[in-house]
């Protein structure tokens, strides 16, 4: 049986990437009505899960210039339109704090700079990216968490090529206008990191089932802070399991981005 | 009564080499790529090319029109790379200046207000300050924040294209999102819009809401009618991306052969011989 027809099969066992959409999904959690700004795959399902059930006051965008009312599935355009968001307005949110982004690096390091800008040399890069898009801004105004699909010493790396989104060490040197600085969370498909450290360091909060600190450890390249209290990634409820795959992603198309 | 319709070519026959030019629309969405093909037929060199970049970008890097690239990103939205603005920065062959996409938009509104620059937090702490080193910050005379201060983006001349237009210069979008249009506009020195219709003025609030008049005739230079002028870029309601040209576009920028083959097809020839190939192509389709 391929992943895509048991994807709507609610008794089939827990995916990876169900794991990782309800740990993208709790980077929401406590945030109440601001607008979650999901970039990629599972956050999406995420940012739509975490609606559906535990924080009902988020406002979502269907990726264009719409803000959606209720849950709809990835590749469908909401039934209810409750806003109209053009990147005019984008921005002004973003300027207002009113916006928790979760974006998806090419590299990230110990402190959360990020980079989706270009790797190598930026004057003359050895793969150029996408460029910094909104990255600067939407660190130094409001949180922000990332997503990493495939955990690797390639994208945890000691130092970024180019500073997109600012970490908390490059914070702390812009100074008073970097006060509305925060990462809030990294997950990745082996775990979920955060930086409620005393230097701010990345630090293992959890890992995923079947995934081990050492595995974490190995496939990290930065000295990672692991406290001794790392817990397991939580399981999705039977009502979430349910969300994820009879209406947001019945094509299964989460079990791609991360496969089992 | 001023009538400020014009052709393409009358439109690049006013730019020059060496200047900075502002194009409208975002990634690949209503871009005025009737406008951009005219300058690929021109000779015109040496430019500086202001935008939320998309395959206007990519095609202008191709024919080497283009010395420096001011951005925040480059992307054709559906497919996240740029492959020309690829290949161009890892050749190192053009010099850019990549902004935040705020920051690129607190440099137009400067140039818009003529003011000499806008504060901003967007981009403090970031490598947006290490590779562009000419840009200063300002301290708040009214607290302790040490903020950017973004300089006015004054362009020489800006290209947009919208939905409908009358042929004195108010122009109206039909689609979800204004971009940042009128702003460009507004920055530039001359200012040039091409439309799917040109139409009588009453009919542009006869078809759509007030607030869809986004662009004011003060604002505009010269108008040219261009049915299919964002083709292969969205044009929404009146049409979506191609993406199936699309596609083959970026195929054919990741091979030099498969390249000429497609400027020959589609390039090296005038607007309504690009439209002809690209009907001819769906037909054959």
């Amino acid at each position: 049986m391929t992943a895509t027809t048991s994807a709507a099969d609610v008794s089939a066992p827990v995916t990876r990437a169900e794991i990782c959409v309800v740990a993208c999904a709790d980077v929401w959690r406590g945030d109440g009505e601001i607008l979650a700004s999901p970039i990629g795959l599972i956050p999406t399902i995420g940012a739509r899960l975490a609606r559906a059930t535990f924080e009902p006051d988020l406002l979502l965008s269907d990726g264009e210039a719409v803000l959606g009312a209720g849950t709809w599935p990835l590749g469908a355009a909401p039934d209810v339109v409750e806003g109209w968001v053009p990147f005019r307005t984008v921005f002004d949110i973003v300027w207002s704090g009113r916006r928790h982004v979760m974006m998806g690096p090419s590299q990230i390091d110990r402190y959360g700079n990020a980079n989706i800008s270009a790797i190598g040399d930026f004057h003359r890069p050895r793969r150029q990216l996408l460029g910094v898009r909104g990255a600067p801004g939407n660190t130094v105004n409001h949180p922000t968490s990332y997503w990493v699909p495939r955990h690797s010493t390639r994208n945890f790396v000691a130092a970024v090529d180019m500073v997109s989104g600012v970490g908390y060490d490059r914070a702390a040197e812009a100074g008073p206008a970097a006060r509305f600085h925060e990462i809030r969370a990294v997950v990745s498909d082996l775990g979920v990191f955060d930086f409620n450290t005393p230097g701010h360091a990345m630090r293992l909060v959890s890992t995923h089932p079947g995934v081990s600190v050492e595995q974490v450890v190995a496939a990290t390249g930065f000295e990672l802070v692991v406290d001794g209290d790392v817990r397991q990634t939580r399981q999705p409820t039977p009502a979430e399991l349910d969300l994820i795959r009879t209406v947001i992603d019945p094509g299964g198309l989460r079990n791609r981005e991360v496969p089992l | 009564m001023a009538d400020k319709r014009m052709t393409e070519q009358q439109v690049v026959a006013e730019l020059r080499s060496g200047m900075t030019i502002g194009i409208g629309g975002w990634g690949s969405r209503r871009k005025p790529m009737s406008l951009v093909r005219a300058i690929l037929r021109s000779d015109l060199r040496d430019l500086t090319v202001v935008t939320y970049g998309g395959p206007d970008v990519g095609l202008l890097l191709a024919a080497g029109k283009v010395r420096r690239l001011v951005y925040g990103f480059v992307s054709l939205d559906s497919i996240a790379l740029e492959p020309h603005f690829q290949a161009a920065r890892q050749a190192g062959t053009v010099e850019v200046t990549e902004y935040d996409e705020g920051m690129l938009q607190w440099g137009l509104y400067a140039a818009a207000c003529r003011l000499p620059f806008l504060p901003t937090r967007v981009g403090i702490g970031s490598d947006v300050q290490r590779v562009n080193p000419e840009l200063r910050t300002v301290d708040s005379p009214y607290g302790d924040e040490r903020l950017l201060a973004v300089p006015a983006l004054r362009l020489d001349a800006a290209l947009i294209h919208m939905n409908r237009a009358d042929e004195r210069g108010n122009a109206q979008y039909l689609g979800p999102d204004p971009y940042f249009d009128e702003l460009f506009c507004m920055a530039a020195a001359k200012a040039y819009v091409s439309c799917e219709r040109i139409v009588p003025t009453a009919e542009l609030t006869a078809a759509a809401p007030l607030q869809s008049l986004r662009i004011q005739r003060w604002m505009v230079h010269g108008v040219v009618e261009a049915g299919g002028g964002a083709h292969f870029t969205s044009c929404d309601p009146d049409y979506g991306r191609d993406e199936q040209f699309q596609r083959e576009y970026v195929a054919a920028a990741a091979d030099p052969l498969l390249w000429a083959e497609f400027r020959e097809r589609y390039l090296d020839t005038d607007e309504a011989g690009y439209q002809a190939a690209v009907a001819g192509r769906a037909v054959a389709a």
